[in-house]
């Protein structure tokens, strides 16, 4: 059958209209559950990176974790200069929650916004810092929670978009990211060093220190990438700890130190 | 492909499944399968095939696109210009296939991080434009249906297979649930090999020899 050559375009047309009026209309009836869905994954990775309420997450509802997350995590955003950021550029309200790591990542640090999220509860606190870099063939991105002497990590979450499945993707398997539990990123001269995974696996713990975890066999680039995203982004936060949690620690001192 | 592309003879009363219709679904699912006598779709049978779950859903999703783009062509078939028909599939393909994506991304976010890429890549599987091109574009709805259905089932039985043994050997699990371990044994040394794509290109090798011995399939 051979068709006119107006047949051929009256057709497309409509075909176009209808299967894109279709689409258009399903994202605007699914967007608010994606966007839940977004939101929610975002707050379980942040309170993934507490070893103690990761156990708990897997056995929680969507509302728990919700509920849990308003009640223990309380954010701010910095800049690079270590400075509270409350708005942006058109006097809009920053929240910390929708600040886009991977955006941000693709401009120059000094640009950057950096949402901390401040973990409180049952007497545990810490900060939560988010972290982004590239894996071996995409993105890879993590929370780090450090305990508040600012130095010891107590916990890590990580994921990836695109890493081999049982060698690079393992950073988010559950014994990879529970081997940075309890190490330091300062070295004994007071110089962020931050934690390296070293290459192989099988390390015994003598032989690593406080300042290096096991690799993962396989994927040693991966854990190149992990460890340059959190060299990174730790000193990243360095001026906001700078400016806003040591500073008041030392004014406090002096003034204990008066009385 | 053995489908034939002009329509068969039907008479007057057909049972809905007829044994000539029973054979729209159960052909692909052995004699004419489309990954192990077909070789198509074979890219995203490598990819996903590491861990059942994903698997699972991955064929749900190509059932689901196999059937209502079948469905969908064969409707429109004598209303589509013969010269744009590549692209009239691929749009309706393209179509059914961001709709299980964004599904997916609202209701199964976990899934939706592991499989997107690959969701996505469903568009260019050579089953689904096989199956519209050979049979949709020259059949009624109803058959078209059915030849979706019978060559999503057959797609995902061996796709389901292939992680069946990938997931077991590499991870030592099935479904995520820890088999060796339930067992009582503790070390199972686990295969890397398995959970790199080669592995998916071993099992395979293996169902299709098995399968080919059995049918007595030979490449003409």
């Amino acid at each position: 059958m051979q068709q006119s050559n107006s047949y051929i375009i009256i057709f497309s047309v409509i075909l176009t209209i209808v299967l894109g009026g279709l689409l258009s209309g399903v994202s605007q009836v699914l967007g608010p559950a994606q966007k839940k869905a977004v939101d929610l994954d975002t707050k379980k990775q942040i309170l993934g990176a507490i070893p103690t309420e990761k156990e708990r997450l897997a056995d929680m509802e969507p509302e728990a974790i919700l509920e849990r997350y308003s009640q223990v995590i309380n954010s701010t955003v910095t800049d690079y200069q270590g400075n509270i950021v409350e708005t942006d550029a058109d006097g809009n309200p920053v929240v910390a929650e929708n600040v886009e790591i991977e955006k941000n990542y693709k401009k120059p640090a000094e640009e950057r916004l950096f949402p901390i999220f401040k973990y409180t509860a049952d007497g545990n606190e810490s900060y939560i810092l988010p972290t982004f870099g590239a894996g071996l063939w995409d993105a890879i991105w993590g929370f780090v929670a450090l305990a508040p002497d600012l130095e010891t990590i107590q916990g890590v979450s990580f994921d990836h978009r695109g890493e081999t499945p049982g060698l690079g993707a393992r950073i988010t398997s559950d014994d990879v990211q529970a081997r940075y539990q309890g190490k330091e990123i300062y070295n004994n001269q007071g110089e962020l060093i931050s934690v390296t995974m070293v290459k192989g696996e099988n390390t015994p713990e003598t032989a690593l220190g406080p300042h290096k975890v096991d690799g993962m066999a396989g994927a040693t680039l991966t854990a190149n990438g992990v460890n340059a995203m959190l060299q990174n982004y730790l000193s990243y936060y360095q001026s906001y700890f700078d400016k806003n949690v040591r500073n008041q620690a030392m004014s406090m001192n002096v003034e204990t130190s008066k009385q | 492909m053995s489908t034939e592309t002009a329509e068969a003879p039907i008479k007057e009363k057909e049972g809905l499944l007829s044994k000539r219709r029973k054979k729209f679904v159960t052909d692909p699912l052995n004699d004419d399968n489309p990954i192990t006598v077909q070789v198509l779709g074979i890219c995203s049978a490598l990819a996903v095939t590491t861990q059942m779950k994903p698997t699972l859903v991955m064929a749900l999703s190509v059932i689901f696109v196999l059937i209502f783009s079948n469905l969908i062509i064969s409707l429109m078939r004598n209303a589509i210009p013969t010269r744009v028909r590549i692209i009239v599939q691929l749009a309706v393909v393209a179509t059914l296939v961001t709709l299980v994506n964004e599904v997916l991304k609202a209701y199964a976010f976990d899934m939706y991080k592991t499989l997107s890429v690959f969701i996505g890549l469903i568009i260019t599987n050579c089953i689904v434009m096989g199956r519209l091109e050979a049979f949709a574009l020259g059949n009624k709805p109803y058959d078209s249906v059915l030849d979706g259905l019978g060559s999503g089932l057959g797609y995902s039985w061996i796709i389901l297979a292939v992680a069946f043994f990938r997931e077991i050997w590499g991870s030592g699990n099935v479904f995520g649930y820890p088999v060796f371990e339930a067992m009582g044994i503790e070390n199972f040394a686990t295969n890397g090999l398995m959970v790199s794509p080669v592995g998916a290109f071993i099992v395979l090798g293996f169902i299709i020899w098995v399968q080919r011995s059995k049918t007595g399939y030979v490449e003409q």
